[in-house]
Formats: C-alpha cells, sequence, structure tokens
C-alpha cells in the first residue's frame, strides 16, 4: 500500500545524507577545525551502543519478559560511573600505545603477543557476525512491515531471492561509506572523524524518531499515562507483565543480565572503538559519563508504554518487535510510520559502521598482517607498498564482514528473534573482560593465563549458547538440548553440570566466566612472564603514574637510516618525515636516539597493530627495550622523589616561616633598644638642665662671699626651685617605669569625679590666677561615680589644667573644664584658646619627652616648660582605670582639647574596681 | 585539595547505583499495586534518573575545578 519506490528513495536519500554529513566531518578536520572535538558529540557517538536491538527489540522484549530490557541499560550506566576509574585508564594507554582495537589492547597487554591478539580476533569475529547479521534482518523485516502492513511481513521474506532483499543493497551501500570513511587513513588508532560525525548524527535521529512513536502512542492512541495503565491494570492477562517474575531467571537472571550488559558495553568491538579509539579528550568522560546515561534513559522511556499499548491493541499474530512500526500504521498514519523506519534504519546502520571498522581493523592487524609479516614470500620492493596492502586487506575484510553478516541473516536468520542474537554476542564479548579488566589491575596476569582463559570461555559460550541456537534452527536434533550430546545429562547446554532453573544467559556466563577467570588467574599464579611482557604489565597496571608518559623506555641501537629505510618501506614517505619531524638530520650512520625509536615503533603500532610493529622494530634495532626493572626503577624513583620533594618544601616552608618570625622578633627588639637609648638620652638632657644651673649658682654663692644679699636670696630661690624640678622630674621618671614594667600600684576605689575636679581645680586657681590664665569650670551633671585612684586622677587634672594654661592664648588664656555624661561614661575635657594641635601631632603628643615647638618659643610670663612626661603618665594612669585620654578640637575655645573618659560605676558596682585589660600603653 | 573528595564521592555514589540496582532493594518495590501493576518499573526510572543527576551534579562540580 505505501509506494515501495517511496520508502526507497528515503532509506537511500537518509545514506546520502550520511555520506554527506561524514564528508564534511573530514574536511572540516583537515581544515583543523574538528567537529567531534566536543563531550556531547563523544556521548553521542557512544551511543551507537543502542541498535536496531534497542530500537525494535526492547520493545520486544518488554512484551515479553517484562523489565528486564532495562538491564542491558542499566549495566552501561554503572560502568560509565565507573569510567574515571576504568575508561579513562583505557584511553590513556590507548593513546599512549597506539593501540588500534580491543584485540590489539589484549595482545599489547600480555607482551605484544600476536597469537593472543589472532585469538581475541577470532573470537570477536565468530561472536559478533550474528549481531551484525541482526541489525541486517531488522532493516529487511522493518521494511516488509511497512511496505506489507497489514499483512504479515514474514511471508513475503521467504519468498524473496537476494536482489529482491533491501538489506543486501543497505550493506552494499555501507561496505562503500565505510571504505570511504573507515580506511582513509592507514594509521588505525587515528580518528575517523567524518565516521565520528556521522554516527553522532545517528544517534540523534534514532532517539527522535523513538519518542516520537513514544509520544503519539501515550498522548494520541491513549489519552496520557493515566489511561494506558488504567487499561492495562484492566486487562488480566497483562496483570504480571511488569513485576520481576517476567523477568527470565528472576532475581538472578536480573543481576546475571546487569553484569552481561556491564561487561559487554566495554568490550564489544563496536564500543572499545568509540570509547577508547575514537575518543579525542579524555576530559570528554567527565560530560560523557552522565550524559550518556540520560540518552539510554530518554531512548528507554516509552518502551513499557509502547509494548504495552501493542499487547493490548495489536492482533495476536503481530510480532512485538515490531510494535513500534505496527502502532502508527494502525492508526492510518503515513509519515510517522517512515520516520520510525528511518530511526531504526539509523540505529542498524550506525551499528554495522563501527563494528564492521572494528573487526576490519583487527581482522588486517590482527590475522591478516602478522601471517604476511612471516612468509618469507612477501618481498616488498617499493617504498609504502605495505601501505597499499594494508588498506586493501581492509577494505577486502570490510566486504567479507558484511558479506557474512548478510550470509548468515539470509540463511539462519529466521530462527532467533532479535534479543535472542543480541544477547549471545554479548555473552562472546564478556569472555574479552577478564583478560581486559584483570590485566588492567594486575600486573601478574599473564599471556598464557589469558589465552587458556579465553579459549575456555569461548568454548563453555559456544557450548552454551551457540551450539543451542543451532539445534533450535533445527541443525542438530532437538534431544541435543533435552538429553544432552549422546544422552549425557550434565552435559546439556542449559543445564550444565545439572545446574537448572536459570535463564539461559546468566547460566552461560557464570560457567563461561568461572573458566575464563579460574584459568587465567590459576595459570598466572603458576607460570611466568616473559620480559617484554613483564615490561607491558607494569606499562598497562602503572598507566595512571603521571612520570611514566615522559620517560623513554627504549635502549636498543640502530642507525637512523636504517629506522627511516623501515619506516618508508611500510608506511610510506609522508609517514616517516612525520616521525622525523623536529629532528635534525645528522646523517643516516648517526646513532638514532631512544625516543626516535619509540616514536617509530608508535607509529607502526598505528598502523599494523602492537604485534607487527614489534617484530618490525626489532627486525632493526639491537638491543632490548627498557626491561622491567628498569621501568619499575622509573616508577619507584620518580614516586620516592615526589615524596622526597614533598617533605623538603614542607620543610623549607616551616624554615621560611620560623625565620621570618625570628626576623620580626629580632626587628622588635632593636627597636625597643633604639627607644631605650632615646629615653635614656632624653632622660639624662633632662636631668643635666636643672642640676646644671644648680650646680652654677651654687658655685657662684661659694666663690661670691660679697654678693648683695638681695642677690644671694635670689640665686638660693633658684638653686631651690631646680631641686624641686630635678626631684619632681625624677618621681615623673620613677612613675613612667612603674608604668612601663607594670609596676604602678593603684588604689582604686569609688568617688565622685565632679568633687575631685573641683578639688583639683582649686588647687591650681591661685597659681593660674597669678599666671593671669582665667579659668572656667562648667559641671553639666551633679555628681560623677566612678571607679579610680583620687591621688592619681588629681594628678592627670591637674597635669592637663596645667598644660591648658600653657598653651592657651598669650593675650587673654582662657581654659575650661567641662565634665558630662556620655553614654555610660564621664567625659572630663580640658580645652584651651590657644593654637590648637595638628591632627598629626595629636598621638605624638603622648610620646615621651615630646614636647611641641610654640611658635613664639620664647619663656613668657613665667610659665614653666614640661618635662614631656605628662601626657604619657597621665596616659598610662586613666587607661590602667579602664578609661581613655585623647587630643580634639575645642568645641567652645577654638584651641586643643584634650578629654579624659572614665566609666560610670553605679554605686551597686562600686565594689568591684574595673581590672584593666591589659598593662598600659604608653 | 578538593580531588580525593570526589573520588570518594563518585566511589560512593557508584555502590549507592549498584544498590538500588540490584535485588534486595528491588524485591522491596516488586509487589503489585492498587491496581495489579508492579511499581518496578517505575522505581528503576526514578532510582536511574537520580543517579544520572548525582552524577552530573558531581561531574560537572570536578570539571570546574
Amino acid at each position: 500500500m505505501r509506494g515501495e519506490m517511496l520508502v526507497l528513495g528515503f532509506a537511500f536519500g537518509y545514506l546520502a545524507l550520511l555520506f554527506v554529513i561524514a564528508a564534511w566531518g573530514d574536511r572540516r578536520a583537515e581544515q583543523g577545525r574538528s567537529l567531534i572535538g566536543s563531550p556531547t558529540v563523544y556521548a553521542l557517538s557512544i551511543a551507537v551502543y543502542c541498535t536496531a536491538w534497542t530500537f525494535y527489540g526492547s520493545v520486544g522484549r518488554a512484551a515479553s519478559a517484562g523489565p528486564s530490557f532495562l538491564l542491558i541499560y542499566l549495566g552501561p550506566t554503572l560502568a560509565m560511573l565507573m569510567s574515571p576509574f576504568v575508561i579513562r585508564k583505557m584511553v590513556r594507554i590507548a593513546s599512549a600505545q597506539r593501540i588500534t582495537s580491543i584485540a590489539d589492547f589484549i595482545s599489547a597487554r600480555y607482551g605484544k603477543s600476536s597469537s593472543l591478539g589472532a585469538l581475541v580476533a577470532l573470537i570477536a569475529l565468530v561472536g559478533i557476525t550474528p549481531y551484525i547479521a541482526l541489525q541486517l534482518k531488522a532493516i529487511t523485516l522493518s521494511h516488509a512491515v511497512l511496505v506489507n502492513y497489514p499483512e504479515a511481513a514474514e511471508l513475503r521474506l521467504a519468498e524473496e531471492s537476494f536482489w529482491h532483499d533491501k538489506s543486501f543493497w543497505v550493506a552494499l551501500v555501507l561496505a562503500v561509506f565505510i571504505i570511504l570513511f573507515g580506511t582513509r587513513h592507514l594509521d588505525a588508532s587515528e580518528r575517523h572523524e567524518g565516521m565520528v560525525a556521522a554516527i553522532a548524527f545517528e544517534s540523534l535521529v534514532k532517539l527522535v524518531a523513538f519518542l516520537s512513536v513514544g509520544l503519539f502512542t501515550v498522548f494520541v492512541l491513549f489519552n496520557g499515562p493515566g489511561d494506558l495503565f488504567g487499561r492495562v491494570a484492566a486487562a488480566p492477562e497483562l496483570s504480571g507483565a511488569l513485576s520481576l517474575d517476567a523477568v527470565p531467571g528472576g532475581a538472578v537472571g536480573w543481576v546475571g543480565t546487569l553484569v552481561l550488559a556491564f561487561l559487554a558495553f566495554l568490550t564489544l568491538p563496536r564500543q572499545f572503538q568509540v570509547l577508547v579509539v575514537e575518543n579525542v579528550d579524555e576530559r570528554h568522560l567527565t560530560r560523557a559519563s552522565w550524559l550518556f546515561p540520560l540518552y539510554l534513559l530518554a531512548i528507554n522511556l516509552f518502551v513499557i508504554p509502547i509494548a504495552m499499548a501493542g499487547l493490548l491493541l495489536g492482533d495476536a499474530g503481530s510480532d512485538p518487535d515490531s510494535f513500534v512500526l505496527t502502532l502508527p500504521l494502525s492508526a492510518g498514519l503515513e509519515g510517522l510510520p517512515l520516520l520510525v523506519f528511518i530511526g531504526g534504519l539509523s540505529a542498524a546502520t550506525g551499528m554495522v559502521i563501527v563494528e564492521t571498522i572494528a573487526l576490519s581493523t583487527m581482522v588486517s592487524n590482527q590475522l591478516v598482517m602478522p601471517l604476511l609479516l612471516r612468509s618469507a614470500h612477501l618481498h616488498l620492493g617499493s617504498r609504502g607498498e605495505l601501505a597499499g596492502w594494508l588498506l586493501g586487506i581492509r577494505r577486502v575484510a570490510i566486504v567479507l564482514i558484511l558479506l557474512m553478516g548478510y550470509l548468515y541473516h539470509a540463511l539462519i536468520g529466521d530462527s532467533y528473534s532479535l534479543v535472542t542474537i543480541g544477547l549471545v554476542s554479548f555473552a562472546a564479548a564478556a569472555q574479552f573482560a577478564p583478560a581486559m579488566l584483570i590485566g588492567m589491575y594486575w600486573r601478574g596476569a599473564n599471556r598464557n593465563g589469558a589465552a587458556l582463559g579465553l579459549i575456555a570461555g569461548f568454548l563453555v559460550w559456544a557450548w552454551t549458547l551457540l551450539l543451542p541456537g543451532f539445534a533450535q534452527s533445527g541443525w542438530l536434533g532437538a534431544g541435543f538440548l533435552e538429553n544432552g550430546p549422546w544422552g549425557i545429562g550434565w552435559l546439556r547446554p542449559y543445564a550444565l553440570f545439572g545446574l537448572e532453573g536459570w535463564d539461559i544467559y546468566t547460566h552461560s556466563l557464570l560457567w563461561s566466566l568461572t573458566a575464563n577467570v579460574g584459568l587465567l588467574v590459576g595459570v598466572s599464579l603458576f607460570s611466568r612472564q616473559g620480559p617484554l611482557e613483564q615490561t607491558q604489565a607494569a606499562l598497562f597496571t602503572e598507566a595512571m603514574h603521571p612520570r611514566l608518559m615522559q620517560s623513554s623506555l627504549w635502549q636498543g641501537q640502530t642507525t637512523r637510516g636504517e629506522l627511516s629505510a623501515l619506516l618508508d618501506r611500510y608506511l610510506g614517505g609522508a609517514a616517516t618525515r612525520r616521525v622525523f619531524s623536529g629532528i635534525t638530520v645528522e646523517g643516516d650512520e648517526q646513532p638514532a636516539p631512544p625516543e626516535l625509536i619509540a616514536r617509530a615503533e608508535q607509529a607502526l603500532a598505528g598502523a599494523l597493530g602492537s604485534a607487527s610493529a614489534r617484530v618490525l622494530i626489532n627486525s632493526v634495532v639491537r638491543g632490548e627495550a627498557l626491561d622491567l626493572d628498569a621501568i619499575l626503577s622509573i616508577l619507584d624513583t620518580t614516586s620516592e622523589t615526589l615524596e622526597v620533594n614533598r617533605r623538603l618544601e614542607q620543610k623549607s616552608r616551616e624554615l621560611a616561616r620560623t625565620s621570618e618570625e625570628l626576623r620580626a622578633a629580632n626587628e622588635r627588639l632593636r627597636e625597643l633598644d633604639r627607644l631605650k637609648d632615646e629615653f635614656i638620652a632624653m632622660v639624662s638632657h633632662e636631668l643635666r638642665t636643672p642640676l646644671t644651673s644648680i650646680r652654677a649658682f651654687a658655685e657662684i654663692l661659694r666663690d661670691g662671699k660679697d654678693l648683695p644679699e638681695e642677690k644671694r636670696l635670689h640665686f638660693l630661690d633658684v638653686v631651690v626651685r631646680e631641686s624641686q624640678r630635678l626631684s619632681r622630674l625624677i618621681e615623673e621618671i620613677l612613675d613612667l617605669a612603674r608604668l612601663e614594667s607594670g609596676r604602678l600600684t593603684l588604689d582604686p576605689r569609688p568617688l565622685d569625679l565632679v568633687e575631685l575636679a573641683q578639688h583639683s581645680v582649686d588647687a591650681v586657681h591661685r597659681l593660674q590666677e597669678t599666671r593671669g590664665v582665667s579659668l572656667e569650670v562648667d559641671m553639666a551633671v551633679g555628681s560623677a561615680p566612678v571607679i579610680g585612684d583620687p591621688d592619681r586622677l588629681e594628678q592627670v587634672i591637674i597635669n592637663l589644667l596645667d598644660n591648658a594654661g600653657k598653651f592657651a592664648d598669650d593675650d587673654s588664656p582662657r581654659v575650661l573644664l567641662r565634665l558630662e555624661r556620655h553614654k555610660d561614661h564621664f567625659r572630663l575635657s580640658v580645652e584651651d584658646n590657644g593654637p590648637g594641635i595638628a591632627d598629626h601631632e595629636r598621638e605624638r603628643v603622648f610620646e615621651k619627652f615630646h614636647q611641641i615647638k610654640r611658635q613664639d618659643s620664647g619663656e613668657t610670663r613665667g610659665r614653666p616648660r614640661g618635662s614631656g612626661l605628662g601626657l604619657p603618665i597621665s596616659r598610662g594612669i586613666v587607661a590602667h582605670l579602664g578609661g581613655r585620654l585623647w587630643v580634639e578640637n575645642a568645641p567652645h575655645l577654638g584651641g586643643a582639647c584634650l578629654v579624659m573618659e572614665l566609666p560610670d560605676a553605679p554605686d551597686g558596682e562600686a565594689a568591684t574596681p574595673p581590672a584593666p585589660a591589659s598593662p598600659a600603653p604608653v | 585539595m578538593n580531588a580525593p573528595r570526589q573520588k570518594e564521592r563518585l566511589v560512593a555514589l557508584i555502590v549507592l547505583a549498584v544498590a538500588l540496582f540490584s535485588p534486595p532493594l528491588l524485591l522491596l518495590v516488586d509487589n503489585p499495586s492498587r491496581t495489579g501493576l508492579s511499581w518496578l518499573p517505575l522505581y528503576v526510572f526514578i532510582a536511574w534518573a537520580a543517579v544520572i543527576a548525582l552524577a552530573a551534579w558531581l561531574m560537572e562540580q570536578h570539571q570546574e575545578e
């Protein structure tokens, strides 16, 4: 009913679009503006995991086996969560060793063994070809459903000859695509940018297609999820469809499938290809580790609704694998089924493309190349001829692999449902897991163990999954399954050693992995590693070691000429120049430096695989690569050196800190010493002045016997006054010394500051009057209870009044004393009408012996000079009593204003004197 | 300084995910609901989404350092 030509036009139009995208990707890569250098594209390319099996088969599996289809995606979710630990290491190893495939990886780990690589390649071929067949089958089947609906699809399929089978032509187009975009470079470890871009695009297409049909089912065929599940619940035959009972093998089957999917995700050749070989930047893993699981979640969101809707609506004869197509078809739609078909096509082709590239690389590098290199008949005369050979081999391998897949599909494909083939392939790939994963973490795993483990695991897999498949296809007698071969019951493939009741995949996985891991570990423990094997084992297990990459591991000897000839012969001139770029040419007879040999081997490994590269390098290099001891010593010395360095750094930091502290302490000591010297100098100076005048007058009195009485009395007066000044000075110095040493004894008790201030004013009143100073008093409060030593406080107040009188205006000196309350303090301020104190001087007046220079430095009106100690001492006393003393602008008289502030001490607290916070700062 | 903690958190997340996706917890939710359908698929999807959200948070934080 649908136009056959329309469907074909869309299908091949879509394939043509892939060519365009891939060509564009390659073009951009050549221009250096890579399309795939983003973590999102990387995550989308990993989604090649979702094949036609996901697209059509998940619904089929959900219809028949409940939620078990989810396990296929939960396993990879766990694997991606672990990617910072596992996949990152794989990427690191692969880029260091120029790994081209999983076969190359395992071969390189176990001493670059070519036989092990060949074994892995063979197992992959046998195990994965059915999987490719499955994709082709899905294309044929979906096409048939689309064209023949509502007739059953299978009828037509059987009648067709192969040139009518669309999947044959699709396979052919894909072969051309893969040859064009998959074998552009000789170096298979290089990225296939165009191919990856096309794969990422295909991942988007299949997601959009699947979400579209899901939304259509839930919201158009039904009125939302509530309606759908309400009707499912009402159907008695569907009541158990979503529970664990529907999962084959129950809880054990659940865990088994989870483990299987986890291992297969890491070991399927196509996953290894996109995850590891095509990885551009290992930091992309960070984003992909959650973006890819999110993709899986999205593409599975509608699987159950579609399966349930198909079971509710579909006629019983319709295959659940085709529900995705038949649901929109049954609604009479035209466009949506076509979109779904294209989505399925993209899922299938994506898988076929990547898988075929991976397999063909294995075939050429691990199977054919070692044979060619060994055969004496291969004579490569002209330069670069091998490059042509190698690409030719790969192209032939691509065609053969696709042909094999097609034959498998055409001959026995009909007897399996989609999911069955998929899980059989998963179990085959999982056999690589022990050799790969254990080899990455346990240095002791060796080649014999890995080979025997792989062989045993493969045989058990073939016995428990592959042969039963043949039996079900009718190639072997049915009794083989039920009674075992030749009637031996414990050899029954689905119940090996009598283990019954498990689902066939968990059963097979258990026995095959037991044999595989058992032999790998057991044989490794009881056999020896060769020297190269030890080296490689160390390089793999220690791959994350930071210094390993920098060290050169070759110590063999060869000349540049020989090395260049070797590369020229096998890789061609361009590759040789790349390897030698940056190395100055000094003549062919010069010995090649170790880095150059390592680079040459890497270049060869990227093209031929590590095993063949080793064979070739060994043919020209005398001597060996570094042995295990050398590598271990590199690792040990670097880690020891790092540790020693770290400790040294710590020590030197501590040392620097200590010396800084010492320097600061020394600085402070020197400063104190300087202050002390200054102080002594000033004290001596201050003491000498009165002493000199006393001595001078005393001498006059002694010598001048005939001095008039009046003069004698005057001189005696001066002597007395100077002595008083001297003793006052000494008293002050003693006070200061006590203050500074903290030994000043105060006698704090409750007192009234008003009373005390009045008392002080009375004491100086007479003196000020004689000097002509007018003293005003302004008490704003009636009483001011504070805690203080009355004698000392009086000393402070008198000192302030005295100072103010000295610095007041010369012509009409005025001094004002005010006492007021400020919050819970009392402020006593003494201001004068003098010139004031400049801002920068205000703190310095509290320094010892600091004297403000008066503009008219004359000693007028008999005002005595100060010692320069009064204010420092006053401040010390006030601080001792918990108060403050500072200078500010005089608010009323315009000169300087010294303010003393003491805390209020109400009667209740009067008994407890405030303790000084610290020794008084002076 | 923060990197080791990130690793520990990631390990904890992996353990959590394994626990969420494995039978002992699954058996708890595998009960028929009022309507007769099992809660299992709904539980798996919710747990899955939660694990992805945590991983995204952890990884993107890790990247910013």
